[in-house]
């Protein structure tokens, strides 16, 4: 899950990790008090939950509380397109309004899963404002890590460690330290997936604070942290995501016409990539689960087809502890219940597939069977381009 | 000889009292499996559907001689459920439960380690030697006892390559599902290792998906070790950068992790790499000449 930035650094400074001095706001009145209340130059920050926003238009600085009130105007309710949104963009809701700073360095910080040694990573770099993979590529050497003890944590003198190496001496070494410990314990105690601070700056007056910052939560913690939970902003989700997770599918929109339904992550991204093959493109990836109940079956059938690009659907089912007659139950319900518009093919193998097909075969549905993947995927692409099976 | 699990197994459900670990435990008692009861804590000294239920781990092994432990747990528990099994000394540990936190399985891997327990899994389908044992959720009756071993990230998709090989008459020797998670016990390597070692294996499927690079260790250890015939197929050539495919370890992060690069990894490995998934059983059925 993500959240906005200025709910990370709500977070950071629970944590005790220096951010700017900053307010959100909503409307450019709420900007202009907010920049009254800061004094001096102030930045107004788009808040989506997307990279990029400098260059899209979505951050002005402004140097009194009219223009902060300005730059709000133009910021709020604006498309805003950056190569992290869909290609329409994402509609600004709120601004970040903050005290902006004489910046002397740019620094870079995160903390990461590291997958192969099983345990957290946190990366630092002199090289911040920047694409960290752009960083990684170039100049790999310039990205320092420490990897943290799987039980213990971070220790001091990782922490001190990466301060020096990203040139911190004095007062300026002391901030750098302490924040970095106080951001990892925030990264553990939250169930963070990824916590980035791009950049991390030091200001010509000598402090060390983070300047944006990037939360990313870990699913599947998420019910034991309802407070995070609660910062979900469904707005930057697409209805059909939102839809999806409420029934507890999961769900990606892509780009083509053939909509898929299918169990299992991997038989719905080999599905996907079958639907290719045969010469057509997926509308989603769309795993309903191994265990699947007849009314997930029926919602993710609604979804599917609630989509106006979808043009045909395949059902492709290997059932183990999702049984077949199970599966036909819900697709039957479903297509009665919305009424069938759209062609769909049918491949199901596994558990109870004999009886499941006879209950399909007997609902008079107009259903075309496929015979394996293969024929599936070629059906289904063939009636999406409006050509029989 | 099959890896893992064979007819001497003997597996303790943990989690026996839940839907489905019941269902489950069952399912493989029904196969031939010798399911010897469960653990839930507090249900201890009662039977559930016919298993004799303890309330730990422990308890099993000092009873019944349990020597691999079915973990049907849910989440929030379940990591716990894992070093229970590993502190009792159960050697074998197979987790299928989905959906536990990263950080959990972060401290438990690392707990593991002190101990002389095998983990697979999470978020696995688990493991099955045809005409032997089942331990796990995969529908047993689509496998058929022979020569080829299987392993994979992914549980359908595991059920797809079995029953394209069973319909060609090839049987498996042992079936692994290694699970979708980021942080997992047993990888790639570690089950390609065995089943080089198994003389009862004759040629290798292998299911990977995007994320990661445990696909690119597997190749370089198949181009340094493996003597036996490799064919691989890596699920998510269309799945798009940074979405996180259902699998939580299915992501293409940074650009890093791409069916792609696994795929040509794999053929520079010498690993026979088979672009449609329909094509995985005619594939291997051709590497290995029947």
């Amino acid at each position: 899950m993500k959240v906005h930035e200025y709910q990370a650094k709500a977070l950071l400074r629970e944590f005790g990790v220096a951010v700017p001095k900053g307010e959100v706001a909503d409307t450019p009145a709420q900007a202009r008090t907010i920049a009254q209340r800061l004094g001096g130059k102030v930045v107004v920050k788009a808040q989506v939950h997307a990279g990029g926003r400098g260059k899209a238009g979505g951050i002005k600085l402004a140097d009194s509380p009219t223009a902060a009130e300005q730059a709000a105007a133009q910021i709020l309710g604006m498309m805003l397109k950056t190569p992290q949104t869909p290609p329409e963009g994402i509609k600004v809701r709120k601004v970040l309004v903050e005290e902006a700073s004489a910046i002397d360095r740019e620094l870079y910080l995160s903390i990461t899963l590291d997958r192969t040694r099983a345990t957290h990573v946190v990366m630092a770099s002199q090289a911040g404002g920047m694409e960290i993979e752009e960083v990684a590529a170039k100049t790999p050497d310039k990205i320092l890590r420490e990897w943290s003890h799987p039980a213990l944590g971070i220790a001091d003198f990782q922490a001190r460690r990466l301060a020096f190496g990203l040139d911190l001496a004095g007062d300026q070494f002391k901030q750098g330290a302490a924040l970095l410990r106080n951001l990892f314990a925030l990264y553990l105690a939250k169930d963070c997936s990824l916590v980035e601070i791009n950049p991390l700056v030091v200001t010509k007056d000598s402090r060390v604070f983070a300047l944006d910052a990037k939360l990313n939560f870990d699913d599947n913690a998420l019910y034991r942290h309802k407070e995070i939970a609660e910062l979900r902003d469904p707005n930057e989700e697409t209805p059909l995501d939102v839809e999806a997770s409420k029934y507890g599918l999961n769900y990606i929109k892509l780009d083509g016409n053939v909509g898929c339904m299918v169990n299992g992550a991997g038989l719905a991204m080999a599905t996907m990539d079958i639907i290719k093959q045969a010469g057509g493109e997926p509308a989603n990836f769309l795993d309903v689960g191994g265990g699947a109940s007849p009314e997930q079956v029926e919602n993710a059938f609604r979804i599917l087809s609630s989509d106006p690009s979808v043009k045909a659907i395949f059902i492709n089912v290997f059932g183990g502890i999702l049984r077949v007659d199970r599966l036909a139950e819900g697709v039957i319900a479903a297509v009665k219940k919305l009424g069938l518009q759209l062609p769909v093919v049918l491949r199901a193998e596994g558990t109870n597939v004999e009886q499941g097909k006879k209950m399909l075969a007997d609902s008079g549905l107009a259903l075309t069977m496929a015979d394996d993947m293969a024929d599936g995927a070629k059906k289904a692409v063939a009636l999406a381009k409006g050509q029989k099976a | 000889m099959p890896i893992l699990v064979d007819k001497s197994t003997r597996v303790v459900v943990q989690g026996i009292t839940g839907k489905e670990g019941a269902f489950h435990a069952a399912r493989c008692k029904e196969y031939g499996t010798q399911v010897v009861g469960g653990v839930t804590p507090g249900k201890g000294g009662t039977t559930h559907e016919g298993f004799a239920v303890w309330n730990t781990v422990a308890e099993a092994v000092a009873r019944e001689g349990a020597n691999c432990a079915l973990i049907f747990v849910p989440p929030p528990a379940a990591a716990d459920a894992v070093m229970e099994a590993a502190a009792a000394g159960v050697p074998l540990v197979i987790c299928i439960t989905e959906g536990i936190p990263v950080a959990d399985m972060v401290r438990t891997k690392h707990f593991l380690a002190s101990t002389a327990s095998r983990l697979i899994g999470p978020n696995c389908p688990g493991v099955i030697t045809p005409g032997q044992a089942k331990v796990g959720i995969m529908p047993g009756h689509i496998h058929k006892p022979g020569d080829v071993g299987v392993l994979s990230r992914s549980g359908t998709l595991t059920y797809e390559v079995v029953g394209q090989l069973t319909k060609r008459g090839i049987g498996q020797s042992t079936c692994v599902g290694i699970g979708g998670d980021p942080v997992h016990g047993t990888n790639f390597v570690d089950v390609l290792r065995m089943f080089n070692d198994d003389p009862g294996t004759r040629a290798i499927m292998m299911i990977g998906e995007i994320g990661g690079t445990e696909e690119e260790d597997a190749a370089a250890f198949i181009k340094s070790s493996v003597k036996k015939p490799v064919v691989g197929f890596i699920a998510g050539q269309t799945a798009p950068p940074g979405r996180r495919m259902g699998h939580a370890g299915a992501i293409i992060a940074g650009g890093k992790g791409t069916a792609a690069e696994k795929m040509s990894a794999l053929q520079a490995a010498g690993v026979t790499v088979v672009k449609s998934p329909a094509d995985m059983g005619a594939t291997v059925a051709k590497v290995i000449g029947t």
